[in-house]
Formats: structure tokens, C-alpha cells, sequence
């Protein structure tokens, strides 16, 4: 059981970890605003989904593993937010060819 | 192989804030070198946590990162108009030569102070422990910010109602007194209306958590009263609520009332137990609490006021 927790950890953190490595090297290549922040979201969204998912067994009680999945909505809500008032802008400094 | 990886993580992440700081020195955009700041201030505080000092971690995150660079971000957008300007202008060589040597001499004493410390280095660590159950803490952190050095506390406490005041004088005087900040009208970006309304009562609910936890673990008053003015100005530029006028009578009284208590408690102090901020025997706790209850609203207030700006208008909303 502890073994297959083990894995679960690593395998889901290494994904999570290439979902950042895959968003920063999209906000580092891609082209314009919209498309950068699209990768960003990514890495927000499944790589720290999946960081946080690789945590929960290593959280050590219900309590500890419910503020890990907190972490994770907050920032869910914030980055959506935040990406959208970003694109507005982008968008309204350089519309769309 | 524990060790080693985590000597790696130190390795990279020293390297890390010295880039991003040189990034942010050599940036010439003001912008630009605001947002280089709040990430090194994010970095700085991965850097406390891997020294073992939490508390001083949320606080760099929360006030280090977060209402200093919301400040300077505010500060670059005003000078926008006059970025230009001053980005022509070129100090001389001799000039930039002087500076640099200066700050090298600087950088070089503190790194040789800190190489020449004695090993181990001298600390009042056990003591501060030793003295805990007197203070009826369980923090150590607390204990020293509002027991043994209190006064410093104090002091901090007080700088940040000069500070407010000095941002305040700022204001033109026709408008003196009125509401600081522009006048942004609800509804006029929905996605941040749905934060703001959203986000709030957990913000408040984790502030409480911080500001209860912080007698026994990491945690206290000012990080709880950074999420709290984070809240509040969210609020604000969502157009859900106004900044209300810098006039009104309350809005002072709660920006005072946090260092006024502390003050009370001090001559308290002086009249009970023989010396200013000295808690009499056994009352430590109870007027820890009081005064960390007092100041919580006094430096949310403040520190929002201080985000939100002088005084800019007369009319409402």
C-alpha cells in the first residue's frame, strides 16, 4: 500500500513538474499575449493539480490533505480571474489582426 | 542522497535570488523591475523556509512581497508619464563609477561580517525558549515581537500610522479629506466582481486562523491583517465598496485605536509591574491578545489606506 502511494507521489509530481517545465517554456516561446497566458494556465491548472495530488498522501491526516486541495481551488480561482483581466488587456492594447 | 538533493535545491535557489536581483537592478523599466521585485520577494521567502523560520516567511510574503510590490506597482504606473525622462538621463561615468564602488564596499562589509561570525554563531535562541512559559506563548517569534522586544513592535506599529499620514499629505488640498483612489464604478469588469465577492470570506476566514495560530505556531497579526487589507482592497477595485473619505472620524479612530492600546498597555506596564511593556505577573497573555486584537484592524486599515493612496477625489460613488 505505502509502496503504491510512493508511486502515486512520484508519478503524479514529476507530471505536475512537467506541466510547469511545458508552461514556461510556452511563456518563454510563444508568440503573442493570449497564447502565453494559455500556456501559463496550464501549468496553474493541471501542474499544480497534480503536485497537490502527488502531496495528499504525504499530508499527514484529512486536514492537512483538505488545505493542500484549498491551496490548489484558491489558486484555480485566482489564476482564472487574473488570466482573464490579463487577455482583456492584452487584447485591448494589441487587438487581434 | 536527501542531503545532496536538498543541498542542490539551496544551490539553485541562491543562484536564482541573485539573478533575478541582478535582473531587477538591471531592468530600466519601472514596471518591469516592480514585478522583478515581488518575484524575488517570493524567492526570498522560499529561502526562509528552508532556513526553518516560517514566521518570518509569511511575513516576507505578505508584506515583503505582496503590499510592497503592490505599492511600487502603484508608484510605476503614476511615474509612467514621466518614464521617459528620466530614462534618458544617464548618470556620468565617475558618477556611476562612485555608486558602484559604494555599494560594492557595502555588499563586501556585510558578506565579511557574516563569513566572519563565530562558529557556532551567538544567539539568544535558548533563552528566548527558556523564557517562554512566563509569557504563556508558544511561539517563540510571538514572544519576542511582543514580549521581550516589544517596544520595537511598538515603534513599527506607530511608523506605520507616519507613513500613512506622509501618503495622506500627499493629496492636493481641494481634494483634503475626500476618498482616495479613482472612482470605479461596479460591474465594470465582471471576473474581478466575481473574485471579489468570492474571495473575501475565506481570505477573512484564513486571516482569523493566522492571527489566532500565531500564540502558539507561525503566524500573528500582521500577516493576518495583510490578507485582511488584501481583501478589503480587492473590494475596492472591484467597485463593490468605496474607499471611504480619509475625514471620517471612525476610519482615523481605527487606524489609531491598534497603537494606542499598545501605548495604554506600555504605561499599564510602567504603573503594575515596574517598567514600561512589562506585563504584570500572569496578565502576559490576556494582553498579548488584547493588543494583537486591537492592532489586527488598526494595521489592516492602515495598510490598505496606504495601497489605496492619497486622497484624489470629492464625489462618491
Amino acid at each position: 500500500m505505502t509502496l503504491a502511494l510512493d508511486i502515486l507521489t512520484v508519478v503524479a509530481v514529476s507530471a505536475g513538474a512537467f506541466f510547469f517545465l511545458a508552461g514556461t517554456v510556452g511563456l518563454l516561446r510563444f508568440p503573442d499575449s493570449l497564447s502565453r497566458l494559455h500556456a501559463l494556465t496550464k501549468a496553474d491548472n493541471l501542474g499544480l493539480g497534480l503536485i497537490v495530488l502527488g502531496l495528499l498522501p504525504r499530508a499527514g491526516g484529512v486536514l492537512g490533505a483538505l488545505k493542500l486541495i484549498a491551496v490548489w481551488a484558491i489558486a484555480q480561482f485566482a489564476s482564472a480571474a487574473v488570466t482573464q483581466l490579463l487577455a482583456r488587456a492584452a487584447r485591448t492594447a494589441e487587438p487581434p489582426a | 542522497m536527501t542531503a545532496a538533493l536538498a543541498l542542490l535545491f539551496d544551490f539553485g535557489l541562491a543562484a536564482l535570488v541573485l539573478i533575478v536581483a541582478t535582473w531587477t537592478l538591471m531592468t530600466r523599466e519601472t514596471a518591469a523591475a516592480a514585478v522583478g521585485f515581488v518575484a524575488y520577494g517570493l524567492l526570498l521567502t522560499l529561502v526562509w523556509v528552508r532556513l526553518a523560520a516560517p514566521d518570518v516567511a509569511l511575513t516576507e510574503a505578505a508584506i515583503g512581497s505582496g503590499v510592497t510590490g503592490t505599492l511600487l506597482l502603484g508608484a510605476a504606473a503614476r511615474l509612467r508619464s514621466t518614464e521617459a525622462a528620466a530614462e534618458a538621463e544617464q548618470p556620468g561615468r565617475a558618477m556611476r563609477f562612485v555608486v558602484a564602488l559604494l555599494c560594492a564596499s557595502v555588499s563586501a562589509g556585510i558578506a565579511g561580517a557574516i563569513l566572519m561570525l563565530p562558529d557556532p554563531a551567538p544567539t539568544l535562541a535558548p533563552q528566548a525558549m527558556a523564557a517562554l512559559p512566563s509569557t504563556g506563548l508558544g511561539n517563540a517569534v510571538t514572544a519576542v515581537l511582543l514580549s521581550y522586544r516589544a517596544i520595537d513592535t511598538l515603534l513599527e506599529t506607530v511608523v506605520l500610522v507616519l507613513a500613512l499620514l506622509g501618503v495622506w499629505s500627499l493629496a492636493p488640498d481641494r481634494v483634503w479629506g475626500g476618498h482616495p483612489g479613482p472612482l470605479i464604478s461596479s460591474n465594470q469588469e465582471r471576473v474581478l466582481t466575481f473574485l471579489a465577492q468570492l474571495l473575501p470570506p475565506f481570505g477573512i476566514l484564513v486571516a482569523i486562523h493566522l492571527f489566532w495560530i500565531g500564540a502558539d505556531a507561525p503566524g500573528g497579526k500582521f500577516q493576518a491583517a495583510t490578507i485582511l487589507a488584501a481583501m478589503w482592497i480587492l473590494a475596492q477595485r472591484a467597485g463593490l465598496v468605496d474607499a471611504p473619505p480619509v475625514s471620517r472620524r471612525w476610519l482615523r479612530l481605527v487606524v489609531v485605536a491598534g497603537p494606542a492600546v499598545f501605548l495604554a498597555v506600555g504605561f499599564f506596564g510602567s504603573a503594575t509591574a515596574g517598567a514600561f511593556l512589562a506585563y504584570p505577573e500572569g496578565y502576559a497573555k490576556p494582553l498579548i491578545i488584547a493588543i494583537e486584537a486591537a492592532l489586527l484592524p488598526s494595521l489592516a486599515a492602515a495598510l490598505a489606506l496606504l495601497v489605496a493612496g492619497p486622497p484624489a477625489r470629492t464625489e462618491s460613488r
